[in-house]
């Protein structure tokens, strides 16, 4: 009877498994603050996108170059980039998020200062930039030489962390489309970073996102830019493959 | 000497409780900002179409738009719109300065909200009329607050 | 560096009444949040908004700490005559920034 009850259940998930319930975090929000993404000119992730066009145009460092001296029109040069980060990076040798690619950029090739992770500089390059993937779809590299790391993002998504003892898939997998207080769980894909959070009053990346988790589960935070970091961004991307960024998206 | 944990927990309490003692609007505060707003005349219901979400998902950032009946001609217009709140720091929002130019007296703007609470809408006519609007508004608590 | 976000319609017919959206990018902090350091962060919102046609004011607005970080303000006015609309934000310390953006009036 038992395992007639299981056979039940499978027959039912596999069916709704294949016809794709993932959301984006989109989908479980009010429509007030749905209609403050869909609204360009009412988005406040908006004012991060158009200062990130103009740091894109302006000389930087001592090359003196912009982005644009050597990747020229954004929209065209830029489109479909940030759905295909983390990428692994021919010169270290290691996996790379987009924002450590812009790091990587300022410093060696336009001799800039290293602009600081979650500072308002990087946060309007990143979001200029992701930008230009709005409503293409996620999709990470094949590349085999990420492959540990992908590995090492799935297994923190599950592992048990902090004094609450949760893991990223106990809310996110298990109780995704219930509620914690009154604010519904979403399923944790990483569509829209960076964002505007009301609760920040601020745009934000995904690594600041984790840090509220980790620290609302009463975890250890992992530092943005770290190995865990882009493991767990990795992972989420791969998860999260084929839904449509919305950069910058306005999530409560 | 070592702070026991009661201790602790005392001067944790008594350090946020300090910084959340800030002064808060009341009723009372709402009604004086009301009437230096009207200069103490009357205001009745009405002409004010008050637009503003019953159930928000965070205080942060709460949409709201005000419409109100009115011709908007040189000599029937709003010349002002005011927003008042009873339940944060302050009980001022904004006030809004239309002129006949305006077309149409229609504006919007997004609000912070402390906490549940009336929100109220006063527009005043070139004839030196008070008219107003209210609204309830439930604010639910974020479950994911940082740090 | 601020920066706004402005809409005005590109074109519109003489007497059209047409809606004008602004997105001002500032903290308005409100003076009554804690910093990191326990002690509270100082005050610093736009306090003055205006909004003038060919020069003369269709629209103002005063903001109090209750206004949402990075302003939004949405109000309308009727298309006169083509020309300038120049915006301005006030904050409490008397600074002001400025935006302009044209209409086409036929």
């Amino acid at each position: 009877m038992n395992r007639l009850a299981y056979l039940v259940v499978i027959g039912i998930a596999l069916p709704a498994f294949a016809q794709d319930a993932r959301k984006s975090g989109f989908d479980f929000m009010g429509p007030d603050t749905q209609a403050m993404q869909k609204d360009d000119l009412a988005n406040p992730g908006m004012l991060s996108v158009l200062e990130g066009e103009a740091l894109w145009k302006a000389n930087a460092g001592t090359s003196q170059k912009s982005c644009a001296s050597c990747h020229d029109d954004a929209t065209q040069s830029i489109k479909g980039v940030a759905a295909r980060y983390p990428a692994f990076d021919e010169t270290t040798q290691a996996p790379l998020d987009l924002a450590g690619r812009i790091i990587q950029c300022r410093t060696e090739r336009q001799g800039a200062p290293a602009p600081q992770r979650e500072g308002r500089e990087l946060l309007a390059l990143t979001s200029y930039v992701a930008h230009q993937s709005r409503d293409l779809p996620i999709a990470p590299p094949k590349d085999a030489r990420l492959a540990s790391t992908r590995a090492q993002g799935a297994a923190l998504y599950s592992t048990r962390m902090g004094q609450l003892n949760f893991s990223c898939a106990q809310c996110h997998d298990d109780n995704a489309g219930g509620h914690l207080g009154a604010a519904p769980i979403p399923q944790a894909h990483p569509t829209g970073y960076p964002l505007y959070r009301l609760e920040w009053q601020a745009l934000g990346s995904l690594q600041r996102r984790f840090r509220n988790c980790l620290s609302g589960m009463r975890a250890e935070p992992i530092a943005a830019g770290s190995k865990e970091a882009i493991a767990l961004e990795l992972f989420l991307m791969e998860r999260a493959a084929g839904i449509h960024l919305e950069t910058p998206a306005v999530r409560p | 000497m070592n702070t026991t944990r009661r201790q602790f927990s005392l001067l944790a309490a008594g350090a946020s409780f300090a910084l959340v003692a800030p002064a808060r609007a009341t009723p009372d505060s709402m009604k004086a900002s009301i009437q230096a707003f009207t200069g103490g005349k009357p205001v009745k219901e009405g002409r004010v179409k008050f637009d503003i979400s019953l159930l928000v998902e965070n205080g942060n950032s709460v949409p709201l738009s005000v419409l109100v009946d009115s011709p908007m001609t040189k000599d029937n217009h709003v010349t002002r719109i005011g927003i008042f709140n009873e339940k944060n720091p302050l009980p001022d929002v904004a006030i809004f300065n239309l002129t006949p130019r305006s077309g149409r007296a229609q504006i919007a703007t997004r609000m912070r909200l402390n906490d549940t609470q009336f929100i109220t809408a006063i527009a005043e006519m070139s004839d030196g009329t008070y008219f107003s609007a209210k609204s309830e508004v439930i604010v639910t608590m974020p479950a994911c607050v940082e740090e | 560096m601020a920066r706004a976000l402005i809409n005005v319609p590109q074109k519109s017919k003489r007497g059209e009444i047409i809606e004008i959206k602004t997105l001002m990018s500032h903290p308005m902090e409100t003076g009554f949040r804690p910093g990191m350091d326990g002690q509270l962060i100082p005050r610093d919102i736009i306090e003055k908004f205006v909004c003038t046609y060919n020069g003369e004011v269709v629209f103002s607005a005063q903001l109090h700490p209750a206004i949402t970080a990075n302003p939004f303000i949405s109000f309308t006015t009727i298309a006169t005559d083509s020309g300038t609309l120049v915006f301005s934000w006030t904050d409490n310390k008397g600074e002001t920034q400025v935006q302009t953006a044209s209409i086409q009036v036929e």
